[in-house]
């Protein structure tokens, strides 16, 4: 496995760190505590920074992580030193983007606990012990949101309303970006 | 969905702290899970007491075994339910509780029902819920499954099979290895993914097999990956064939035109995988590295700060080895420097540091000046280790950087950053003669200042080895006596000792320093005064000016030169009696290196406080060490000694390097070994050389080690006499002779008889360089000037074909082992010719000045011309037949 990509971790943090969700694929952090101390030194490094409109990236204690903030939620992922910055940021991306639609736009700490299952699901998706399933967010919100429709049905297949929130969110991204 | 549970008691209900989970309690959950045992399930509830399991869970809350088996047992009942998204959360859930083997069994019938469902969403996840939870033992049931899962139509649940195939491959080999037909299917994939999980299985399946990898590797090579991450997975196996082919001819590299186009592919993360591969090739050409370079300047003004980071962090260590290469890039990387993100900012900055010539250090430290005070101190460190080597490399511009690391070191700042500012200012005095003075008075202004006691004593210290030899010692004695008024007890105490040492070395100061130091004797510290009684009364202070004898100067500042743990040892043996301690009873041999010191190789002494500390390893303490032993104690002084070559493989049963010593007229090999046998005691442990190839060599004594214990490493010498003065060369081999005993490993006693053993070791060499010491000069051309041409030789050499003309450059330094100065080393890229400046001292002390002007003479050929200056016509000559016969 050593040549292949690897995901050491994926954590959802709101603005004083807590967690909100996290998923570990990785052994370096065997403990709770250990967890939750990767989480403080990950949150404080980089709480100061401006990471709303690009991904933003910071090393250290031999690890890569790259991260996005929107309102009150700061989304990380962790790989190891060697690990290509650009997968990373793919995944990120993936992740944020699939919350992103699951969510119709409206990603905030109280939507997403509201919906938490979702983001359950959404993990489980997008990373299987370390390795990446997928990172097209709507391949992966299509696989989380498909359970409360008929059985298989494409993302795109959703209800009018759905599509037109989802095609609004798509608008206001791509104008933002 | 999930109501709010139970409000907390403050009625704190405010809008931005409401959350459903809101003082949620595991044993309030556990109860609610009975809801899965009902006969009636209403999923919804189900789903909703789930997500709060995983809620718990995932907030790092444990559940005790039993709980764990009865959740466990309850939501295996939820399999009756046909409720979709429940399915989803059941899957999640079992995957979080990693069941028990008895456990697993329950649900593997349901599992396996959902496995050959026609609902792909069903046959895909319990696939990836079956391979997590499995033992192995139910593999063989489900090998059919998974092999179908495998070429299955439905991306999903083909990535699903072979990305659990990945995970088994660790656990149970031998199964996943028959599914390689069908992985080998599905990297034909049209789907992205799946293409890349196959190919991350097949290559795991095949890695042991390198002609199988290598098969796989050429023909993907010719095109057939469309996904992006499969392709990056390529490029990495194809740079591990490249790694692993031997005998690589530069230029018709295989696989280059292949990484070379990933280049070009659409995909960022393809091109940058490709472009770092390139980078890291071995022995990559300047040819090779442009391509790359050129994608990566791009990426530098990238809007994405990971594209920049990305391409920022690959050329900082591109920098490291080929430094022109990186140039071109520099105008990019100098507006990097305002990045916003700090990491980019820092990873330029170093980056130019390494890349840049003398003429644009002043722009340099200048933008440095204003990125410093926003950055944090554990990047300012990098910045000031970067700008330390750069100072070492341009010495004349050390005025600039000497300023640059004395602003600094006056803004605020933690103590590991204020310790890397005074260490290189400390080395930069050390190594540059012209920055001593301004230096020291950078230090002196520091500690007028200074929270930290550890930097104080070590500077004062530092002071007082350094300030007696200045032009003008006098100014530095204000600094020093300010402390006795100003400080703590340390560094009061420290300060009393610098100024001794002062009073001891320069006599005109003498009267002076015994005023002070008598003000010293009313200190209401214990340790002051009598620092300050004993110096006043060593050093003759009774009002008439004396001059210091030098056993007093030995006895007060000499180095002890015994080491300290064996003088701790023999202080607590000592026994009070009519006899008193004698230190002269105190072994002198460095008997067990402490095993810390074996874990860092090669890890120089930095710094303030570093040389004194652990066993020799600077050429002062191999002097100690060597004229500690009676045999070599008449061999004279020291001219040089080796950095340690292994003369054994590692991991070896004994491990053993061997420095050399060289001296006028001798030479002594230092065999350092280590025994990595715990069963086995080694004693009388000797090496036989073989001097039969050195002719001018004739062994005169040899110093076994008596005993060498499991991992304590010990040393053994043989010397040799040589002509005097003549630097004699020849080939030495070398045999481990020993007596070993079997050592009982529960009692750690040795039996008492014991076998001669041999181990026969690897060959050393003296060559031409170990006769010359690297001695740097600050400017070359003013010391060339000033050798004069009296003893000049002038010859020119043909060197024939080689690989490069940088290649050819390192040679030659490596052959005449001086020291390169002012940065000639590094050839720009695509250069025809190349002036080297070299410097060095050579035995009896003569001191050398080479300038060597390379020249390509048609496609590979490199011509040489050799000047050398010395102060003495045979050693110039010496110099032509060194590189004549090299």
């Amino acid at each position: 496995m050593d040549l292949c990509p690897l995901i050491k971790n994926i954590l959802l943090l709101d603005t004083e760190g807590k967690r909100v969700a996290v998923k570990y694929y990785s052994d370096d952090w065997p403990t709770n505590s250990a967890k939750e101390a990767f989480e403080k030194a990950v949150f404080t490094k980089t709480q100061k920074t401006s990471a709303r409109n690009e991904a933003e990236i910071t090393m250290f204690d031999n690890y890569v992580v790259v991260y996005k903030f929107v309102q009150d939620l700061h989304f990380f992922v962790t790989g190891g030193e060697n690990e290509n910055e650009i997968i990373l940021a793919s995944v990120l991306q993936g992740f944020f983007d699939a919350v992103g639609l699951i969510l119709r736009g409206t990603v905030d700490k109280r939507e997403v606990l509201e919906n938490l299952d979702l983001i359950f699901l959404c993990l489980d998706e997008i990373v299987d012990g370390g390795i990446i399933l997928e990172t097209d967010a709507d391949v992966i919100a299509g696989k989380v949101a498909s359970h409360s429709m008929d059985d298989g049905a494409p993302f795109s297949e959703q209800t009018i309303t759905q599509a037109l929130a989802t095609a609004r969110e798509r608008l206001t991204r791509s104008l933002l970006t | 969905m999930a109501q709010p549970l139970v409000k907390k008691d403050d009625d704190r209900d405010d809008e931005a702290d409401y959350s459903p989970f809101l003082g949620i309690e595991k044993g309030a959950v556990l109860q609610e899970a009975r809801v899965f045992n009902d006969p009636q399930l209403d999923p919804r509830r189900c789903s909703q007491v789930i997500t709060k399991l995983l809620y718990l869970l995932n907030q790092g809350e444990t559940f005790t075994k039993v709980e764990a088996t009865e959740v466990f047992f309850a939501v295996t009942k939820l399999f009756q339910s046909k409720d979709i998204g429940l399915r989803r959360m059941v899957y999640v859930m079992i995957k979080e509780l990693s069941p028990s083997a008895d456990e697993v069994i329950i649900v593997t019938s349901s599992l396996m029902k959902d496995m050959t469902s026609k609902t792909d969403m069903y046959r895909a996840n319990a696939i990836r819920v079956l391979c997590r939870i499995t033992d192995g033992t139910l593999l063989t049931q489900i090998e059919r499954y998974l092999k179908q899962a495998i070429v299955d139509k439905n991306p999903v649940v083909a990535s699903a099979a072979l990305v659990s195939g990945i995970h088994l491959l660790q656990t149970n080999p031998e199964i996943v290895k028959r599914w390689s037909n069908e992985v080998q299917e599905a990297v034909q994939s049209r789907a992205a993914l799946v293409q890349f999980h196959a190919l991350a299985l097949l290559h795991q399946i095949r890695q042991n097999d390198r002609l199988a990898v290598n098969k796989l590797v050429s023909s993907l090579t010719k095109g057939s990956v469309r996904s992006p991450l499969a392709q990056c997975l390529l490029i990495r196996y194809t740079s591990q064939v490249i790694r692993e082919s031997a005998n690589i001819q530069a230029g018709d590299r295989p696989f280059y035109d292949f990484l070379e186009g990933c280049l070009r592919h659409k995909a960022e993360m393809v091109i940058f995988e490709a472009a770092r591969a390139i980078t890291e090739l071995n022995g990559v050409t300047s040819r090779e590295l442009t391509p790359a370079i050129t994608v990566l300047q791009l990426f530098l003004s990238s809007s994405k700060p990971v594209l920049r980071f990305a391409a920022v962090r690959t050329l900082n260590k591109v920098a490291m080895t080929h430094p022109m290469a990186v140039t071109n890039c520099n105008i990019d990387m100098e507006s990097l420097i305002s990045d916003q993100n700090r990491s980019i900012a820092t990873l330029a900055i170093t980056t130019l540091l390494k890349t840049g010539n003398e003429s644009s250090v002043d722009r340099l430290m200048k933008q440095i000046t204003n990125f410093m005070s926003d950055i944090a101190d554990e990047f300012k460190i990098v910045v000031v280790e970067a700008i330390r080597s750069l100072c070492l490399k341009f010495p004349l511009k050390h005025k600039s950087l000497m300023n640059f690391l004395s602003n600094i070191l006056r803004e605020e700042g933690g103590f590991e950053y204020k310790k890397a500012i005074v260490d290189s200012i400390v080395i930069l005095i050390r190594d540059i003669p012209e920055a001593k003075e301004t230096g020291l008075l950078h230090l002196c202004e520091f500690i007028e200042d200074c929270e930290f006691t550890y930097l104080s004593t070590q500077i004062l210290h530092f002071l007082g080895i350094e300030g007696p030899k200045t032009s003008d010692p006098n100014k530095y004695i204000r600094y020093i006596y300010n402390r006795v008024h100003l400080e703590n007890a340390t560094v009061r105490a420290a300060a009393v000792s610098t100024l001794a040492k002062f009073g001891a070395m320069v006599d005109t100061l003498k009267p002076r320093i015994f005023v002070l130091l008598r003000r010293c004797l009313f200190d209401n510290d214990d340790e002051v005064r009598d620092r300050a009684t004993l110096y006043l009364n060593t050093l003759g202070g009774d009002g008439t000016v004396v001059q210091t004898s030098d056993d007093v100067k030995e006895f007060l500042f000499g180095s002890l030169d015994i080491p300290l743990v064996n003088l701790e040892n023999s202080l607590k043996n000592y026994e009070p009696s009519e006899e008193s301690f004698d230190i002269n009873s105190v072994p002198r041999e460095v008997k067990a290196q402490p095993l810390a010191e074996k874990k860092a190789p090669g890890k120089k002494p930095t710094g303030l406080g570093a040389p004194p500390a652990g066993p020799p390893s600077t050429v002062d303490a191999y002097e100690k060490l060597l004229s500690s032993i009676p045999e070599f104690a008449n061999f004279g002084k020291l001219f040089k000694s080796s950095a340690p070559a292994e003369l054994t493989e590692a991991e070896t049963e004994y491990a053993v390097n061997v420095v050399k010593h060289i001296f006028d007229g001798h030479v002594v090999f230092q065999y350092n070994c280590t025994n990595t046998i715990p069963e086995q005691l080694l004693e009388n442990v000797t090496v036989i050389v073989d001097a039969s190839e050195a002719e001018e060599f004739a062994e005169v004594a040899s110093k076994p080690l008596r005993s060498l214990p499991y991992d304590s490493p010990g040393q053994t010498f043989v010397a040799f006499e040589k002509p005097e003065g003549i630097p004699a060369v020849g080939k030495f081999s070398n045999m481990l002779r020993f007596i070993v005993k079997e050592v009982d490993p529960s009692t750690g006693e040795a039996e008492d008889d014991g076998v001669e053993d041999e181990y026969q070791l690897e060959e050393l060499e003296v060559v031409a360089a170990d006769y010359m010491l690297k001695v740097g000069v600050s400017n070359f051309r003013n010391a060339w000037e000033s050798m004069g041409a009296d003893c000049e030789r002038v010859d020119e050499y043909g060197l024939g074909p080689r690989e490069s003309l940088a290649e050819a450059v390192n040679a030659v330094i490596d052959l005449l082992g001086m020291q390169p100065c002012e940065g000639t080393e590094v050839v720009p890229n695509n250069s025809r010719s190349h002036t080297c400046l070299l410097s060095g001292v050579y035995i009896g002390n003569i001191k050398v000045l080479v300038r060597l002007q390379f020249g390509l003479d048609g496609p590979k050929d490199v011509a040489m011309k050799l000047a050398v200056r010395s102060e003495d016509e045979a050693v110039s000559d010496a110099i032509h037949e060194i590189v004549a016969s090299g």
